[in-house]
């Protein structure tokens, strides 16, 4: 096997709070993410998913261990250095409202990220991304306010892939649509990966959203790794207590199955108060 | 809490000595100057140098604060280079004539802010407009135009008030009253109309949030809802805009006072400043800066009884 | 994708373009009529050598307090027998200098400053930040006073200096735009392409501070003339050159002489101050609120909620007797333009019999969230509800207030979607719960406790009497929820409008906070109205199903049947979209 397109070896990322004290958020994470592949990150809020996803983008600070790319560390390093990993590693982001500068067109925010690079392709490299993710070719000219959510996430995608990236960190790019939406949109980058062999890092918090795109899941909880694995034996079959919970909380859309998951659900709980779990008790809040 | 209202009162006297320290070279770096102002354009050059010398002005900045430093520490800021009058004594009858202005119109902004603020954000409609309007109008026009309007209208056109001059409470209650009634209310209009249409915004503002929408849900009376739960959440923001009004309150008596001729700490300073009585205007500029900063610290101090987050921080 | 793309609303407002702002403000009476104003007062100084009829200081004995309007003095002359409508005019460079210099000052400093600390933070922002309150704190006309008494009469040393004291106002202005747009994505996205920061300062963060910038340079102007006037008339002017201030210091100490003197400089000076403060407002609203007026006139307003209203008296439509809540025709509406109104409700019905759970299911925008306001009269000030009636029990909620409000709390709970933003930040737990269940039951403040900290109990709070203590902000989401719960059963209500109760919480807070819903439907009978997006939570909770679909209800049925055999297109589409990243246990 050829070596992984990026590396996290034992992140760890403390954050100082009020009063000078600090805080792990991340504590010895290690991943690895081959080309063409998708790995998810998944956990609850404060697992520190999102986090990880920002130590590689260089938005978050590398308290030790190492991220590499192609080989190559990319961790805590310049601003210039940083121009040309962008390149190869695009973000996108939650929330499709702020991720999108109000005052610039389409175009211009298509645009930005091949200006930076320096490469040029201009109005006709927007209409291929815009084409490619499925938008009128008349967008450009086009403010942001004037899309609907799940459009704005299409323009965000596109910006993404403008510079031809190899991987792109999916940051819940899917929580803040509505469900059909959703679908779609999920959709799209299935598409997107089967055309362009782009890798994804993506994060969420629905470990069925996760499963529908994944080929690995990797489970996060308090900043460390509880269990990764193949997609399908992550979703369906969990090794780690943690995971079983987090599957059998979430609610199927089909009244006889979920009353079957509900009744496992609560005997699992049971079962795991009877053994004083420690973990049993830090989930009631 | 305790340590965070003792950071504020360390930060107030670190600004104290700061801004003293940079008033005092600036008012006193040129000791020729002053000497010369005293003693007029006709004094020759030896008895310039020599009153340079009597006033100890030859000696370096540094010591001369210290001087002033130490003297002022136990209540002596020096005397008056005219009168011979010791700034404490001049101040002392100043100072309450400033003071009670300032007081009696921040306690009427108080009240008539909240009650108008509240009224324009709970019933918005025409009221709301109209406040909008006179809180335009009251606040862009400078207090010594509204006084000289006041005083055309109610001192000279009607006579029903004196036009200039002050009446001490002691002397007589009624004359207090009507001596103050004009000042006040050229310093009321301006700071109310800024003061209310700020306080509606923070009314507004708490009215949106969503705990106002479960608390109806929950069968609370409207009353309770506003007077209870709205009023206070806009209270931290109301506070902010009630300091930092004192602070324009004390800008806007100086004119009050040249214009309706009260014997105020503004009017000391003006007359001290054109004279180049230094030490009397190095005194006025001390005192009303102790003024804002023990307002800003009462500011915080009650910011921190309202607001739990900076309770428990 | 041709779904989505025809969604592209074609009225949506684009940003001001700098041509359209200037139009806008032109097109604006009270813009154009201040920019007038202030045009004519620039003219006013700068031809003054050209249009005064007299030189400055030139005395006409003859015209000693002449009154306005006499013979070669329009505006009449002061006690030196100087032309007072000449003087102002050859005051008027003077002042306009001087706001000018306060404004260059303020802007150069104020702004530079406010971005850098808002843009790098670190040891700079702290340091500005403490010299900025430093200054705020500084009476700025006791040191313009102060300053006098060293440089002598001199206005624009003193307007320099003025300059640095409001420079703060601008700091801080530009910091807390600055500090808002760095947390936006869209900066985060701009690094993560490799932009430099000077590019991003002067791409994104630039733009975001320009308009706030030009709105409170009119108001600093303002000050700056209202200040420059207050420091001549205090006589700190220089005495040889004519000045709005000073002009005015000399009829006001001859206010006996000549009462009419005073009117010309005061009119002059509030006049132009107004006209800037004013056309700050314009530019506020022009550059940052978007032209569409929203808001409904009053007569129209009125005229819709009594048609509402009389179509409730006349007409009573058929409703179901064992219903508990009963909903017929409810229509919802927001203004949209003076006349027009947005209906997002579209009459809908909806019947909960006693103990059922019902849910309200649909995609943003559906206006499932509007119903639930509505059974609670919560909705918004600005809405309108154009039609329809909600019976309680057979009285209609909608025809009287009275009723709608002893519904509330007693007979109708709530539960909101966000637990953190419904829990007033500024009293205990214990406190606001206290008051609402004393607002819907008579009983002392002592039982109230002794109730609540049972119910706070029965929702999964452990230690109750110490959370009761708490602040919201020392407590978990979850736990505010569970609070937020016990407030809506307490006083023991019927109903429970719950919108989408679980949508904040984490999968696994969201599957006990669900138990946590049906036992307490189950041991007090509590019917409830279930508004949620999500059809897993449907599935879990409840009996019944609407679906709704841009303000209408498009299909409803007992759940088995809704989830086994979906009727209408748009509901198998939610279920196939829902279902297509559902986990299933291998």
């Amino acid at each position: 096997m050829t070596i992984p397109i990026l590396q996290v070896e034992n992140l760890v990322v403390t954050y100082t709070g009020r009063g000078g004290l600090s805080k792990k958020v991340i504590d010895n994470v290690s991943l690895e993410l081959n080309a063409g592949e998708t790995l998810s990150l998944v956990g609850e809020s404060g697992s520190g998913k999102t986090t990880i996803g920002r130590a590689i983008l260089g938005l978050a600070p590398v308290t030790e261990g190492s991220i590499k790319f192609r080989g190559d560390t990319i961790s805590n390093i310049s601003r210039s250095q940083r121009r040309k990993v962008a390149r190869g590693i695009q973000v996108v982001f939650q929330d499709p409202y702020s991720s999108l500068n109000p005052s610039m067109t389409v175009e211009d925010i298509l645009v930005e990220p091949m200006a930076a690079a320096g490469a040029t392709g201009g109005r006709q490299r927007v209409r291929e991304l815009l084409d490619s993710v499925g938008l009128p070719g008349d967008s450009g000219s086009r403010y942001p306010k004037e899309f609907s959510g799940g459009q704005r996430q299409r323009i965000a995608i596109a910006r993404a892939l403008a510079l031809d990236p190899s991987v792109i960190i999916c940051d819940e790019p899917t929580s803040a649509l509505d469900v059909t939406t959703q679908a779609r949109v999920l959709t799209l980058f299935k598409e997107l990966q089967e055309k362009t062999g782009v890798a994804y890092l993506f994060i969420s918090h629905d470990l069925g959203v996760v499963n529908s795109i994944s080929n690995r899941i990797a489970v996060l909880y308090q900043g460390s790794v509880v269990e990764i694995g193949e997609a399908n034996q992550v979703a369906r079959a969990p090794r780690h207590d943690y995971t079983r919970s987090l599957q059998m909380a979430a609610p199927v859309a089909d009244p006889k199955k979920q009353r079957e998951r509900r009744a496992a659900r609560l005997q699992f709980l049971a079962a795991e108060n009877a053994a004083e779990s420690p973990r049993g008790a830090s989930a009631q809040l | 809490m305790m340590l965070s209202l003792l950071k504020s009162l360390l930060r107030s006297a670190a600004i104290l000595l700061l801004v003293s320290f940079a008033t005092f070279c600036l008012m006193f770096g040129n000791g020729t100057g002053i000497a010369r102002a005293i003693l007029g354009y006709q004094a020759t050059e030896t008895d310039v140098q020599r009153k340079v010398v009597d006033l100890g002005l030859d000696r370096p900045l540094l010591v001369q604060f210290g001087d002033w430093l130490v003297n002022a520490v136990t209540g002596n800021l020096g005397e008056s280079f005219f009168t011979g009058q010791t700034v404490t004594s001049a101040l002392s009858t100043r100072v309450p004539v400033t003071l009670t202005l300032v007081i009696l119109t921040l306690i009427f902004t108080l009240i008539l802010s909240v009650l108008l603020g509240v009224a324009a954000a709970v019933y918005g409609g025409w009221l709301d407009k109209v406040l909008q309007f006179v809180s335009v109008l009251g606040a862009a026009v400078p207090p010594f135009i509204i006084a000289i309007a006041l005083v055309f209208m109610f001192a000279i056109s009607i006579r029903a008030f004196p036009a200039t001059g002050y009446v001490s409470p002691d002397r007589s209650f009624s004359g207090w009253i009507l001596s103050v009634t004009l000042p006040v209310v050229a310093l009321l209009i301006g700071s109310v109309a800024s003061a209310a249409s700020q306080f509606r915004g923070a009314v507004l503002d708490a009215l949106s949030k969503d705990f106002v929408r479960t608390l109806r849900a929950r069968g609370l009376k409207e009353s309770h809802v506003i007077f209870r739960h709205v009023l206070r959440n806009a209270g931290g923001p109301g506070l902010t805009v009630l300091s930092l009004q004192t602070l324009g309150l004390l800008g806007g008596a100086i004119f009050v006072e040249q214009v309706m001729a009260l014997p105020g700490m503004g009017q000391m300073a003006n007359q001290s400043a054109q004279q180049g009585d230094v030490p009397m205007v190095m005194g006025t500029v001390v005192v009303t800066i102790i003024i804002v900063l023990v307002v800003n610290f009462l500011g915080d101090l009650a910011n921190s009884v309202l607001n739990p987050k900076a309770r428990t921080r | 994708m041709s779904a989505e793309a025809s969604m592209i609303e074609t009225e949506a407002e684009v940003p001001a373009a700098g041509r359209s702002v200037l139009r806008r403000l032109l097109t604006n009476p009270q813009g154009i009529t201040c920019i007038a104003f202030l045009l004519l007062v620039i003219l006013f100084g700068v031809l003054s050598p050209l249009l005064a009829p007299y030189q400055p200081n030139q005395a006409d004995l003859n015209a000693v307090n002449a009154q306005p309007f006499s013979e070669g003095h329009l505006f009449g002359a002061d006690r030196a027998g100087r032309d007072i409508l000449s003087q102002l005019m050859w005051g008027t460079n003077g002042t306009l200098q001087g706001s000018l210099l306060v404004l260059a000052i303020a802007v150069l400093l104020g702004v530079t400053t406010g971005l850098l600390s808002g843009f790098y933070r670190g040891k700079f922002e702290a340091v500005a930040g403490f010299i900025t309150d430093l200054i705020m704190s500084l009476p700025s006309i006791v040191l313009l006073i102060a300053l006098f008494a060293l440089t002598g009469p001199n206005v624009m040393v003193a307007m320099a200096v003025f300059g640095v004291l409001v420079a703060p106002t601008y700091y801080r202005l530009v910091r807390s735009v600055v500090l808002s747009v760095r947390t936006e994505l869209y900066i985060d996205a701009a690094k993560v392409v490799g932009l430099s920061d000077q590019r991003i300062i002067g791409r994104h963060v630039l733009w975001a501070v320009r308009a706030p910038v030009v709105i409170q340079s009119s108001f600093v102007a303002a000050a700056g003339i209202a200040i420059q006037a207050g420091v001549e008339f205090l006589g700190l002017g220089d005495p040889e050159q004519p000045s709005w201030g000073g002009i005015l210091q000399n009829a006001n100490s001859n206010i006996y002489n000549n009462r009419f003197g005073v009117l010309w400089p005061a009119l002059l000076i509030s006049l132009t101050i107004l006209a800037l403060v004013l056309l700050g407002n314009v530019l506020r609203d022009v550059l940052q609120s978007s032209a569409h007026n929203k808001t409904l006139k009053r007569s129209r307003r009125r005229a819709l909620l009594n048609e509402a209203q009389s179509a409730r008296t006349t007409s009573s439509p058929a409703r179901s007797e064992e219903a508990f809540l009963s909903i017929r025709g409810l229509k919802v509406g927001y203004p949209d333009g003076p006349d027009h109104v947005r209906t997002v409700v579209h009459g809908v019905d909806l019947d909960v019999r006693r103990g059922e759970i019902h849910g309200l299911v649909g995609e943003s925008g559906s206006g499932k969230s509007q119903m639930a306001f509505s059974t609670l009269g919560i909705l918004p000030k600005e809405a309108l509800i154009l039609g329809g009636s909600i019976y309680l029990e057979g009285e209609d909620l909608l025809a009287d207030d009275k009723a709608l409000k002893n519904a509330r709390g007693r007979r109708i709970g709530y539960i909101p979607q966000e637990p953190m933003s419904n829990l007033d930040p500024s009293f205990t737990i214990g406190a606001q719960l206290v008051y609402g269940l004393r607002a819907v039951k008579k009983i002392s403040d002592k039982q109230a406790k002794a109730q609540l900290i049972a119910l706070l109990t029965r929702v999964g709070i452990r230690n109750p009497e110490n959370v009761m203590r708490l602040y919201p902000h020392e407590i978990s989401g979850g736990m505010a929820q569970r609070v937020l719960i016990c407030g809506a059963v307490a006083g023991d209500p019927d109903l429970i409008v719950a919108d989408e109760p679980t949508t904040a919480l984490d999968v696994t807070v969201q599957a006990e906070v669900l138990e946590l819903l049906r036992e307490l439907s189950t041991e007090r009978g509590l019917a409830m109205i279930l508004v949620t997006h999500n059809l897993g939570v449907v599935a879990d909770l409840c009996d019944t199903v609407s679906v709704m679909k841009n303000g209408r209800i498009v299909e409803r049925n007992d759940v088995e049947s809704l989830f086994s055999d979906p009727k209408q297109d748009y509901t198998k589409v939610l279920l196939e979209s829902s279902r297509s990243v559902e986990l299933m246990e291998a």
